[in-house]
Parts: structure tokens; C-alpha cells; sequence
């Protein structure tokens, strides 16, 4: 864990209101994997924003962000451009376990919306990977190429069936599930969309890890803010998506 | 090098700034970025005699210069901090606080009891936490309540108390002389202000607990305010609090009265702001010929 200023290399809008930075950052990047998260500091604002792991690149001592204005803090760090400097602290949180994934078997990695950039680096990290990505229509689909320039094979699906499957991912899931060969699925988006990953994989029996995301204050697991209803060892706990997470086992979350 | 070392309750703290309760957990979480020993001092996440398993979240909301929490105590309970934490934080050579917390007087008496003869430097009351339904504030916002908590912790235990006072309540330098009254060495204050926002699109308030403490920047003029008002009402030593994120601020809350500050809310924003603080604090007492921080505190002039 680090908290230093960071030179952005990059700055790219990748859809309206959706922007990817690339960020010098060696030690971080050298630690970094997927599934993991940056804490940015926005100037003007109390709290810093959490910010998954799009891609790391240890070679070039890189990490890459994609992040959606959402609100006053987004539209700050919007206004961020390259050569300037972005304060933050990372690597944060566990990551997902892509070492699960059994040999010879593939991992599908589901993403929705604003949750689909952590699944580009965990995809990349998996031997052989299969990406589902669901978005609310054509103009909302980010990083597809991402995906197929790194020879994942990517499904795309919208809700209002403008490009790619039309409806939400869950069939497209079972469909790969059916196939037999999937060994683990990891996922990041909507709740609903992870509540079907969830079901989906239970009734196939496939390991599932899942990213959760929950209002944030120090993002190190100090203040306890960030907590998340999680069933362990018999019974409910609330653990701290900064620090526990924000990746669970799909088994134990409470959703 | 100025020596920024000062006194409080009869414990020498290396210099004025110390970790506030609840921002800091047990430190272990930012030791990787600094040593610890860097620090006052730490005040420890509020512990109960067992474990909590807290509010249910959302926990967090942000504010205009500032953020609402509703945590609701959630900790590991006394015996954990005894057995792990509290070696741990030891071992950095750090000014230890414990803050105690509890429903019933009987829970301050065994958490006092079970700490008394450890390591711990000093106890801080929590008689003011907003976020549990039972206990906390509703002992702070009374002199009656605050006093009998003090009491029962005063017969249980031989190391400074330290209490943490409420600012939601009409009158703070009554509470303060009540607990005065009772045996307590020190007092620390303001805990947050009880604060809500709204989620305008789901008309749901942010925070599950509906209502949470409102801490941050925002409020750094009523806890000097405050500070000022209880230093200048009681004989015992008074660390100030609420707000404090530069180290002119802590300059300020030292000249309206307190000893020593606590840092909370800042850390959020910038993990270094408690040594940027310190290193805030020499760089004035520098360039104003200042030896002793003990020529700050309650130097403030009054019109």
C-alpha cells in the first residue's frame, strides 16, 4: 500500500461521461492485481473516491482507471488531465483469486455497466476467459475492443437490445455454464445482475467470486465505514469492503 | 527541533496531535504508510466488554466539507484489544487511549475493570457516541448521566479518564463541570454533531441509521467555540477536537483552551495530515519564538 501523487500519462473519454486514465505509478502497479481498487483524493472534497483496477501493466509501471462521473467528486476528477497529478492510495482491498481457476478449465468474467473495467485486468489474468458484458444500450458500451484485442471472446448484451444480445446476462451465463468447461466466474456490476451470477453458479456448482461496493470513508479498513453483510464461519458479519473485500466469495454474500 | 512534547491529565504526550477514536481503528491499518510512533498519540476505535457487530450500512455519507458517519461501535470487544491490539500498538512506543463504550454503567465498570491493569495510558469515556440506540449520547446529554458513567469508571480503575463530551446538548460546560465533579482527570471534546442527508431521487435518508455524526471541516468553529467555552468553566486539562485539518487549526483549537488536539476526519482526506499537522504546529511556534506549547494553550485574547 502506497499514497503518493501520480503523474496521468493518458486521459481518454471512452463514452459519454466515462473516462480512462493511465497513471505512472511503479510501485504501485509492481503490487497491484485484479479486482483491487485505487482511493483518489478529490481536491475540494472530504472523502476520496474508490476506483477498481482496470488494467495494470508492470512493464511500463502503469495502472490503468475507468471511471464514470457520477457526481461533484467524478466531475473533479474529470477535470484531471494528463501531465497533471492524481493523489492516491493503492493498491487497496484482496483482489480476485484468478489462481482458483482450475488447470484446463476457462473463467467467464460477467461486468455490468460501470462495473466492467475490473473485469478487462481480471480476464487478462485468467489462462483462458470468456467475457459477458451488459450494458443499458449501444452508445453505454465501453472497453469491447479492450476485450477482443486481448483475445477474450466478449458476448455483449443491452437491455434495450440495440447491440448484442438483447436482456439481461443471465442466459448468455448459462449458456457458457452448460458447456461444462467453466471453472470460475467472476463478476462486478448491479445487484440484481450479481444476484442471477450468484444463483447461476450455485445451481451449477461453479466457484463465483463477486466485487461489492458500499459508501467508503478512509478505504485502509480503519474507520469501519464501508461494511458489507457477509455469512462466515455460521453467522452474519458485516465486514469492510475496503479491507475483507471488495471481492467476496459469491457463497457468503448477503446481497 | 522544538520540543512539542506536552501534559495532559499527568501523561507526557510526545507532541499535541493525536489519532481520534473511530478514525484510526487500532493503527495497524497505517502503519504501512508511517510510523505510528510519529503520532501524539492514538486514541483507539470505541471498545465494548463484547464484540459489536454495528450499524448496517449505508455508514457513510459526504457532506459539504465535511461527512456523516453512523459506524455504531462495531469492534472486536475488550478482550480482543487486550490479548492483540493492544501489544501490537505497544510495541511502536505510542500513547495509548483507550475509549470505552457502553449501554449499561456495568459495561463501563468491566471495560474500565479489565483495562486497569494493562498498558493502556489512559481511558477515554465515550458517553457521546450518536449511533447506538441505547447507551452512548443518552449518558452524554444529561449532567446526571454523564456524571454517574464518570463515577462508575472513577471506582473501576486507577488510570486517567479522559471524557469525551457531546455537543448536542444545550449547555456543554454544565456536562463539563459534572463530570468534573465525578473524578474526571481530563475531557475531550466535541464527539460529531448529530447530522442527516437525504437521497433526493429515493427520497431514503443516506445513511440506513437515518441520522449519524456529522464531523469535518464544516465543523471546526463550534468545536472552538466549544473548547473555549469548557476550558474557560473547568480546572482539568481539555484535548479540543471536531474539524481540526491543518496545523493552524490546531493552533487555534490550543488557544482557544485545549492542550492537545485529535485528529479524525482529516486522516480520511490525507493520511499524512496528522504528521502535516504536527510539522504545522513547529513551523509556527518557530517563526513566533514560541518554546513551549504550553504558551499557546488558552492564550486566546477575548474581546
Amino acid at each position: 500500500m502506497h499514497c503518493s501523487s501520480y503523474k496521468i500519462t493518458e486521459k481518454r473519454a471512452i463514452s459519454e461521461n466515462i473516462f480512462s486514465f493511465v497513471i505512472y505509478c511503479p510501485e504501485v502497479a509492481e503490487e497491484a492485481k485484479c479486482g483491487q481498487f485505487v482511493h483518489i483524493r478529490v481536491p475540494g472534497c472530504t472523502l476520496r473516491r474508490p476506483i477498481s483496477i482496470c488494467e495494470v501493466n508492470r512493464a511500463d509501471g502503469t495502472l490503468r482507471i475507468v471511471f464514470e462521473i457520477r457526481g461533484a467528486g467524478t466531475e473533479k476528477l474529470a477535470e484531471l488531465n494528463k501531465g497533471g497529478f492524481i493523489d492516491m492510495i493503492a493498491p487497496l482491498g484482496n483482489g480476485f483469486t484468478v489462481s482458483k481457476l482450475p488447470e484446463g478449465k476457462r473463467a467467464v468474467v460477467v461486468g455490468g455497466g460501470i462495473g466492467v473495467p475490473p473485469m478487462l485486468q481480471t480476464a487478462k489474468s485468467c489462462k483462458k476467459s470468456t467475457a459477458i458484458l451488459g450494458f443499458r444500450s449501444f452508445d453505454r458500451v465501453i472497453l469491447k475492443r479492450d476485450f477482443e484485442e486481448n483475445g477474450i471472446e466478449t458476448v455483449i448484451c443491452t437491455d434495450d437490445g440495440s447491440v448484442g444480445y438483447h436482456g439481461m446476462i443471465s442466459d448468455p451465463l448459462s449458456r457458457e455454464l452448460e458447456k461444462g468447461d467453466v471453472g470460475a466466474v467472476f463478476a462486478c456490476g448491479p445487484k440484481p445482475m450479481l444476484a442471477s451470477v450468484i444463483q447461476l453458479t450455485k445451481e451449477y456448482g461453479v466457484f463465483c467470486e463477486i466485487s461489492l461496493e458500499e459508501r467508503m470513508a478512509c478505504g485502509v479498513g480503519a474507520c469501519v465505514g464501508c461494511v458489507c453483510r457477509i455469512m462466515r464461519g455460521g453467522e452474519e458479519r458485516l465486514l469492510r469492503v475496503c479491507r475483507e473485500g471488495p471481492v467476496f466469495n459469491a457463497e457468503e454474500v448477503i446481497l | 527541533m522544538k520540543d512539542l512534547s506536552v501534559k495532559v491529565a499527568g501523561i507526557t504526550f510526545p507532541n499535541p496531535v493525536i489519532a481520534a477514536s473511530g478514525t484510526y481503528g487500532f493503527g495497524d491499518e497505517y502503519s504501512p504508510l508511517y510510523p505510528l510512533n510519529r503520532l501524539g498519540g492514538i486514541s483507539c476505535k470505541g471498545t465494548t466488554i463484547n464484540k459489536k457487530l454495528g450499524n448496517l450500512p449505508p455508514r457513510i455519507a459526504e457532506t459539504t466539507a465535511g461527512m456523516l458517519n453512523s459506524v455504531g461501535l462495531q469492534n472486536p470487544g475488550v478482550e480482543a484489544f487486550v490479548d492483540y491490539y493492544l501489544p501490537e500498538l505497544k510495541k511502536n512506543g505510542n500513547v495509548i487511549i483507550a475509549n470505552i463504550a457502553g449501554a449499561e454503567l456495568d459495561d463501563y465498570r468491566k471495560v474500565a475493570q479489565r483495562l486497569d491493569s494493562t498498558d493502556v495510558d489512559m481511558l477515554e469515556l465515550n458517553i457521546s457516541c450518536p449511533n447506538v440506540k441505547q447507551g452512548g449520547a443518552t449518558w452524554g446529554t444529561t449532567c446526571e448521566g454523564a456524571a454517574a458513567v464518570t463515577k462508575a469508571v472513577r471506582n473501576s480503575t486507577k488510570k486517567p479518564i479522559m471524557v469525551k463530551l457531546t455537543p448536542n446538548v444545550t449547555n456543554i460546560t454544565e456536562i463539563a463541570k459534572a463530570v468534573e465533579a465525578e473524578g474526571a482527570d481530563c475531557l475531550s471534546l466535541i464527539n460529531t454533531l448529530l447530522g442527516m442527508r437525504i437521497d433526493i431521487r429515493t427520497k431514503r435518508p443516506i445513511l440506513h441509521n437515518n441520522v449519524g455524526g456529522f464531523s469535518g471541516p464544516a465543523i471546526f468553529p463550534v468545536a472552538v467555540r466549544m473548547v473555549w467555552q469548557v476550558a474557560n468553566a473547568v480546572n482539568i486539562d481539555v484535548v479540543g477536537m471536531g474539524g481540526i485539518s491543518t496545523g493552524e487549526d490546531a493552533v487555534e483549537m490550543m488557544m482557544a483552551g485545549a492542550k492537545a488536539v485529535q485528529v479524525g476526519t482529516a486522516i480520511f482526506t490525507d493520511p499524512y495530515a496528522p504528521l502535516k499537522i504536527i510539522d504545522g504546529i513547529e513551523r509556527y511556534m518557530v517563526e513566533n519564538n514560541i518554546e513551549s506549547l504550553s504558551e499557546i494553550s488558552g492564550s486566546v485574547n477575548p474581546w
